[in-house]
């Protein structure tokens, strides 16, 4: 189990990064060049400056914390 | 016997504000429609700015924050007056959205204070849950933390079930013109009575004896948010949280609730008043259950329930809202033709020279469901298109009604199974000192941010795989979506399938009432 844990601590490392790619090219920089104006402009902001570095800088810390077996002290 | 007495003074108090907090923050979504014309015209880019401002920033940005900032608080001064000032705050904002002049009014000012009122309803409303949680939990025995934070997990849907009742209740009270003109503020109105009833009742109650006793060793943390979320252990525990939990709890959370609701209204296109009715009937029943799965978590452990209850939903979701489109779509009724009428009124604006033509079909069928076709026409004063819509309103039967009830609440029994533990299980992760604010982020940000991002992505998705069956009818190629509807459901799939396995493989059971990583 120990040893699944660390494994999978690459695996989240890679979702954070997939994220990453998924928000920027398919909600944040659409939202922000979209013609729609100030609706898309708002949301393309919230979602590349608060909501990626969120979810996508939580994520990589807690695969590298994974990584480095940090959830294996208390059993 | 004593001491349960006394928790139920405790649980009363701090449900009934955690309660009304929800409410306040549940009627401007509900009323929203109302408001953007009041406040918000369209035909403003500055107010229209303001209303997504408005629209996004509470949920997303500010909920967050104001779990820092309370959480710190709480845990510097105390549980209970902190969430006496969420509570005051979340009630003054609420009351004066209510007595706001309208644009017509006073202009631009109308839009700024309604976004600055519900910033702070953002940031009240992110305070709260951690305080209450907390509050409750530190005064529960340790073997029974489950069953009594359950009824603090009870008030966000008995919030959202009282704000659909007053908006209800006031609807039918008032005439439509009447509720559009003035009576859509009673609903804001009416939360001051509650915040002050709630306000005298926490006043008189005491401080958390946990925090006490740490306040009089000396213990209390120097710097909660540091201690927090700068010394890694603890902030791997937040992260646990976040991920393991919240995450998940969130999007099954806003699937059960909000996105059923969408769903059944928009895509289904079931008649406003019978989806009202038939979410309040689903929230009613299954909101017992929260308790029910609160106190089955003291017996055997947090964990199995929430990972249950999130897998669940991640393998029934498209069957069920699958059942959902296939019961009211008429495709599978059999019209009675007989009873199919129609008329076609036109309407000259004198004014602008426009003609507004409208064709209004109804149809009837067998079971009793009955179908209202709008065709909304607006043609130019030489007999050009300028904008042509086309509203459909179906009415369901009872049998259908009802088949739509179960399944709603079955999605409500998955929201219970992860989001009555949960509080518990937070209060349990961390330590008393900085567990106001290391347990407060984690839940906003699993429901503010993850939960709150639902209705754009599953939109993004189901509108992708729409576009690309239309592109494919087009083109004369085969439809590369079956059921489009159903694409928006990846979301909270995803999330919750990710946040089941890092629950399943990081968080730990030590004994039978514990969950800890």
């Amino acid at each position: 189990m120990r040893n699944l844990r660390k494994i999978l601590g690459v695996f989240w490392i890679v979702l954070a990064g997939l994220c990453a790619c998924f928000g920027v090219v398919n909600f944040g920089y659409p939202k922000i060049v979209s013609p729609k104006g100030s609706d898309d402009l708002v949301f393309g902001c919230i979602i590349l400056f608060v909501l990626l570095p969120l979810i996508v800088g939580g994520l990589f810390l807690f695969g590298w914390y994974a990584l480095n077996g940090e959830y294996d002290s208390k059993e | 016997m004593k001491e349960s007495k006394g928790l139920w003074k405790i649980i009363g108090a701090s449900s009934v504000g955690t309660l009304i907090e929800w409410y306040d923050f549940y009627i401007f979504g509900s009323l929203a429609t109302i408001i953007s014309t009041k406040f918000f015209p369209p035909d403003n880019p500055t107010a229209a700015f303001l209303a997504t401002l408005a629209t996004f920033a509470a949920g997303f940005v500010v909920r967050p924050f104001g779990a820092l900032f309370f959480g710190r608080l709480g845990d510097l001064i105390g549980r209970k007056y902190t969430f006496m000032m969420t509570l005051l705050l979340m009630g003054g904002a609420t009351f004066l959205i209510g007595c706001i002049p309208s644009y017509e009014t006073i202009g631009f000012f109308a839009p700024l204070a309604v976004l600055l009122l519900r910033l702070l309803q953002g940031l009240a409303l992110g305070g709260e849950y951690g305080g209450a949680a907390t509050y409750v939990a530190e005064h529960a025995p340790e073997n029974r933390r489950g069953y009594w934070t359950s009824w603090i997990q009870t008030t966000a849907t008995v919030g959202l079930f009282v704000s659909l009742l007053v908006i209800m209740g006031t609807r039918m009270a008032i005439s439509e013109e009447a509720f559009n003109n003035w009576g859509w503020r009673i609903p804001f109105w009416v939360s001051i009575a509650m915040v002050l009833i709630s306000y005298v009742i926490r006043k008189n109650m005491d401080e958390s004896p946990l925090f006490q006793k740490v306040k009089e060793e000396g213990k209390i943390a120097k710097n909660p948010l540091k201690e927090s979320f700068g010394k890694k252990e603890n902030f791997k525990y937040v992260l646990l949280a976040l991920f393991g939990a919240t995450m998940g709890q969130g999007v099954v959370w806003y699937t059960g609730q909000f996105y059923a609701m969408s769903f059944i209204e928009k895509i289904c296109m079931v008649d406003k008043m019978q989806s009202d009715m038939l979410i309040a009937t689903a929230l009613l029943l299954g909101t017992p259950f929260f308790l029910v799965f609160g106190a089955l978590s003291d017996r055997i452990g947090r964990k199995k329930i929430m990972l249950t209850g999130m897998l669940l939903a991640v393998l029934c979701y498209r069957p069920i809202y699958e059942k959902m489109y296939q019961t009211v779509a008429v495709k599978n009724k059999t019209e009675n033709a007989s009873l199919r009428t129609g008329q076609l009124t036109n309407k000259l604006n004198a004014k602008t020279k426009q003609t507004e033509l409208l064709y209004t079909n109804h149809f009837s069928y067998e079971d009793g469901a009955k179908k209202t076709e709008v065709k909304k026409v607006l043609l130019s004063k030489d007999n050009q298109l300028i904008k042509e819509e086309l509203k459909t309103t179906i009415k369901i039967s009872d049998a259908d009604w009802w088949i739509l009830v179960g399944l709603v609440f079955i999605q409500v029994l998955f929201v219970t199974m992860v989001y009555g533990p949960i509080a518990a299980f937070l209060v349990e992760l961390f330590p008393i000192h900085i567990r106001y604010t290391s347990m407060s982020l984690p839940y906003h940000i699993g429901n503010g941010v993850f939960g709150g991002l639902l209705p754009a992505v599953a939109t993004y998705l189901a509108s992708k795989a729409n576009d690309a069956n239309n592109l494919a009818v087009k083109n004369n190629l085969a439809q590369p979506y079956e059921s489009p509807y159903l694409e928006g459901l990846w979301y909270p799939i995803g999330v919750a399938s990710v946040c089941f396995v890092i629950g399943l493989i990081y968080i730990k059971t030590n004994n039978k009432t514990k969950s800890h990583a």
